[in-house]
């Protein structure tokens, strides 16, 4: 019997040949091996502190987890920061602001990202071990499926909108067709910036409204919805949507820079008290220069050129 | 002598081995529950919310920070309940059929073709579900009931219905398969036609084995998360039809696990519908349990 | 025996029932096909060589980790999930213990596959003080096919038919014996398709993944020592699937070519299964055959090494 099973030449079918035979033998190498890795894990975090700062010969490993909305970016930066340290491995993991501003506070990664400051997800006294790396500045922009036959609207007419006092595109001086809203879930971190600076604080609808939390399903839903609106980080904007000038203001970065469109936020990238001298070279290469052709290719804007300052909560 | 003493020793290694692969399973089962009770009691525990709340509010503000939120998971519950309800009553004369034809019509043309077919229906994962049901089906609603928007409780069914109907038929077709011949030929020898033997005889006899599909079948649905969580619209309401949106327990857990920081009121609360989860699946494996019993009474 | 006019009628509904049955068939095939047409169509409109490559551009490290991922999975739920199904069929002799343990396994396996990742998470990944890796994940979906593959064990020892069990006491065997030298070798397709179904269901997974081994690759390929961070076989190293990979670039990527991507990798996971089951069903079909065509010798041989 084994013979013929042997003849089976499939890779992909080792493991049940040797289960069949020998499953404890597997089971017990298996766990063998799982502890052979661990042990190499450790080794491999311990080079982290035994890294060199000097002549760019950085090694080691960064961990970053967080905000989905800045993982795009940190994946960028952390390609471009291994294309001059080949020898520093660099991963990221979206899961969202909370998941990465509570790893940082257990030090479970390296760099914590977030869309929103410590202090607004976290407990105090956990936020304050927290130091704060903001590197660059996100647009939000308002978007309706381009059927609305709107292309501006006002800031009270946008906070009547998502309130739901405004029913109907026509109501500001668009096609005759239902508004239909597309929410963020309460712990999203777009939905806070965009409840407190487009919206004034005033809550949405939200048993009325649709809810999606992933920005590219989010984009796909008023694409294909007529009449819908929702909003989205300036990075997601494509020609689906239409994004809506407020108060006549176009959504762009350089009236963000200049102060004229308030809607946007600081991402933010948190070590748990002061970086490593490796985490401290890669957030230096994220806020240098080098970095801020890509920091705008991907459409997120530069913290350098803002004029206008907002503090921490 | 020696040779004896061998044998035996292999006997009882092996035998020791699978023993413990056995008691693994129990091991593994008690881990998770215990691990799902601990998280998922929290909010009751430490947050004070009361389990009436919990399961008959409809009002869910937990809060981020600090406490004093409302936790009434209703919606969700129901959502889930209707969802999965739909999906089933969609899924299962669809499965049982495929199964019937699997195994009495045509086994060589179900060996070669359909088993397969639902070997690669499993292994399709479930966000590939989600996106052509967001992309294609929901559109698709929205144009045939002339509605503002396809995102429904009758695109999730659909979308689910399509996710478990793999599961329902492979089970059913095993459980039909197991059905003795004697039977088949005792009811032939009556002079009933197929379709007789199959409607009074071989469907009777594999019941309790469908049955289990179908609660199998449930059980799956209701944890589906990624692809329900797409076409649902997750619209924080009670649904007022078939054709309206509402949310459900996993796509809350999806949407809300990463943005909440662990040990809030909020986090919490989720852990809680985890929780839920578990008990509900649990009932189901109690319901398929006692209709195993009577089918057994039964002959 | 019956009227002939409800003979008639009967001989109608038959005929009915069973163009009722072929129907149904048909419809799941065709709705099979138009799906498989469907996701097809769309990756070959979306194929580019390079999104091939193994690089951020391309696929080739999401595949890798697809394959990686799911072997190291089978190697730890395989065997438990067959020894458990051994005990089960052979040993546990359907006392309270066997009851409990079946309400285990059913239990397991209606676990919603978001639960099993949270757990992942929190046991594999946070207690074990470690970062999200591919054994985190590989473990995960081990714990959503360990109750699958032990209840198709077990369904398939169970049908093994009597007479080899008697024939292999026999001739002096203990019951271990018989179980790894007849009753095993026996139920081997049965087993294969139980296995190949819980691949699948490996293949597919994303909900118990994108907690446990998390949502993205740092790999040099030229590094093939596996205790080295970077290397492909390191098993503690993050690593997205295909089926992660596709979730993340469906619900956040940003990139230009995001939906080409994805829909590559819908098309490239899709014939991953397929060609598994098909490798896996010619496998099985000629297991069959050698059991059948020789199983005496092939019994005989099984004694002689024992």
């Amino acid at each position: 019997m084994q013979r013929i099973i042997v003849k089976v030449q499939k890779i992909e079918h080792e493991e049940e040949k040797r289960g069949i035979k020998k499953g404890m033998k597997k089971i017990l190498s298996v766990i063998l091996a799982a502890s052979l890795m661990a042990a190499s894990l450790c080794a491999c975090s311990g080079n982290k502190s035994a890294s060199s700062s000097a002549s760019g010969s950085l090694s080691g490993t960064i961990q970053i987890s967080g905000s989905s909305a800045l993982q795009p970016l940190a994946q960028a930066a952390a390609d471009k920061f291994k294309e001059t340290n080949p020898d520093v491995s660099v991963t990221v993991n979206a899961g969202g602001s909370g998941t990465g501003l509570q790893n940082i506070s257990d030090k479970t990664v390296d760099i914590g990202d977030s869309d929103v400051y410590a202090e607004e997800k976290l407990s105090s006294d956990k936020a304050k071990s927290l130091v704060d790396h903001i590197v660059c500045v996100v647009g939000v922009a308002a978007v309706a499926n381009p059927q609305a036959g709107v292309s501006n609207v006002t800031k009270q007419q946008l906070t009547d909108i998502f309130t739901g006092e405004i029913t109907n595109w026509k109501e500001v001086g668009g096609n005759d067709q239902k508004i239909v809203i597309i929410n963020r879930p309460k712990s999203s971190g777009t939905r806070a910036l965009f409840q407190k600076y487009a919206l004034g604080g005033e809550e949405e609808n939200t048993g009325k409204s649709l809810m999606e939390d992933n920005s590219g399903t989010l984009r796909q839903n008023v694409a294909q919805t007529p009449g819908s609106v929702a909003y989205i980080a300036f990075s997601y904007l494509n020609d689906s949507v239409k994004p809506l000038y407020v108060d006549n203001v176009q959504p762009t970065y350089e009236n963000i820079y200049s102060g004229k469109y308030n809607i946007w936020g600081y991402e933010h990238m948190y070590t748990n008290g002061q970086p490593s001298a490796l985490c401290k070279a890669f957030l230096d290469y994220v806020q240098s220069k080098d970095f801020a052709k890509t920091i705008t290719e991907k459409g997120y804007g530069l913290y350098s050129e803002m004029k206008v300052k907002r503090s921490s909560p | 002598m020696k040779l004896k003493r061998e044998k035996w020793k292999k006997e009882y290694l092996g035998r020791t081995a699978v023993t413990l692969a056995g008691l693994f399973i129990i091991v593994l089962t008690l881990a998770i529950g215990a691990f799902l009770f601990y998280k998922g009691t929290a909010t009751f525990t430490s947050d004070h919310h009361t389990v009436a709340e919990f399961l008959f509010s409809s009002n869910w503000e937990p809060a981020q920070q600090g406490s004093g939120g409302k936790v009434g998971a209703a919606i969700f519950i129901v959502g889930s309940i209707i969802i999965s309800a739909f999906a089933l009553l969609l899924a299962t004369p669809f499965s049982i059929a495929a199964a019937l034809f699997m195994t009495e019509i045509s086994p060589s043309a179900g060996r070669r073709i359909l088993q397969p077919a639902v070997e690669i229906f499993v292994g399709i994962p479930s966000v590939v579900y989600g996106w052509v049901g967001l992309t294609v089906l929901v559109p698709f609603l929205a144009k045939v009931f002339n509605l503002a928007y396809g995102y429904s409780v009758l695109a999730g069914a659909i979308v689910l219905a399509v996710m478990i109907s793999p599961t329902i038929t492979s089970v059913a077709a095993d459980a039909i398969r197991s059905v003795p011949n004697e039977y088949r030929e005792a009811s032939y020898g009556l002079g009933s036609t197929r379709w007789q033997m199959i409607y009074r005889v071989v469907i009777p006899a594999a019941m309790p084995g469908i049955l289990t599909g179908v609660v199998l079948g449930l059980a799956r649905a209701f944890g589906e998360a990624l692809a329900v969580a797409m076409v649902i619209g997750k619209m924080q309401a009670f649904p007022k039809g078939l054709l309206s949106p509402t949310t459900n327990l996993t796509a809350e857990i999806t949407a809300s696990m990463g943005n909440t920081a662990e040990g809030s009121e909020w986090n919490n609360a989720l852990w809680a519908m985890a929780l839920l989860l578990l008990i509900i699946s649990f009932l189901f494996i109690v319901i398929i349990r006692l209709i195993g019993k009577k089918g057994a009474d039964k002959t | 025996m019956k009227p002939k006019f409800h003979r008639s009628s009967a001989k109608t509904t038959d005929k009915a029932a069973t163009v009722a049955l072929y129907t149904v068939a048909d419809l799941f095939l065709v709705l099979l096909a138009a799906f498989t047409i469907y996701i097809f169509y769309r990756g070959a409109v979306a194929f580019k060589p390079e999104y091939l490559s193994f690089t951020r551009e391309g696929i080739g490290i999401q595949f890798f980790n697809t394959i990686y991922l799911v072997l190291i999975s089978l190697l730890i739920s395989v065997p438990i999930g067959i020894a458990a199904g051994i005990y089960m069929a052979e040993y546990s002799g359907g006392g309270r213990i066997s009851r409990f343990i079946r309400t285990c396994i059913e239990t397991l396996a209606s676990l919603p596959s978001i639960v099993v990742g949270l757990f992942g998470y929190l046991v594999f990944v946070v207690m074990t003080g470690s970062h999200w890796n591919l054994l985190a994940g590989a473990l995960a979906v081990s714990i959503l096919n360990i109750p699958s593959l032990t209840t198709v064990t077990e369904d398939a020892l169970e049908s093994v038919p009597e007479l080899y069990r008697e024939g292999s006491f026999g001739l002096g065997a203990t019951h271990w014996q018989t179980i790894t030298g007849v009753i095993l070798p026996a139920a081997l397709p049965r087993v294969l398709t139980g296995i190949v179904m819980a691949a699948g269901r490996g293949f597919g997974e994303a909900a118990a993944l994108l907690f446990t081994s998390g949502m993205s690759s740092d790999v040099n390929f030229r590094n093939w020592n596996p205790w080295s961070r970077t290397s492909p076989l390191n098993l503690l190293r993050p690593a997205d699937t295909l089926a992660v990979h596709i979730w993340a670039l469906k619900t956040e990527g940003i990139e230009e070519n995001a939906a080409q991507l994805s829909d590559l990798s819908s098309a490239v996971l899709m014939i991953l299964v397929f060609a598994f089951s098909l490798g896996s069903r010619c496998i099985g079909d000629r297991l069959e055959r050698k059991i059948t065509g020789s199983e005496p010798k092939g019994s005989k041989k099984a004694w002689k090494r024992k």
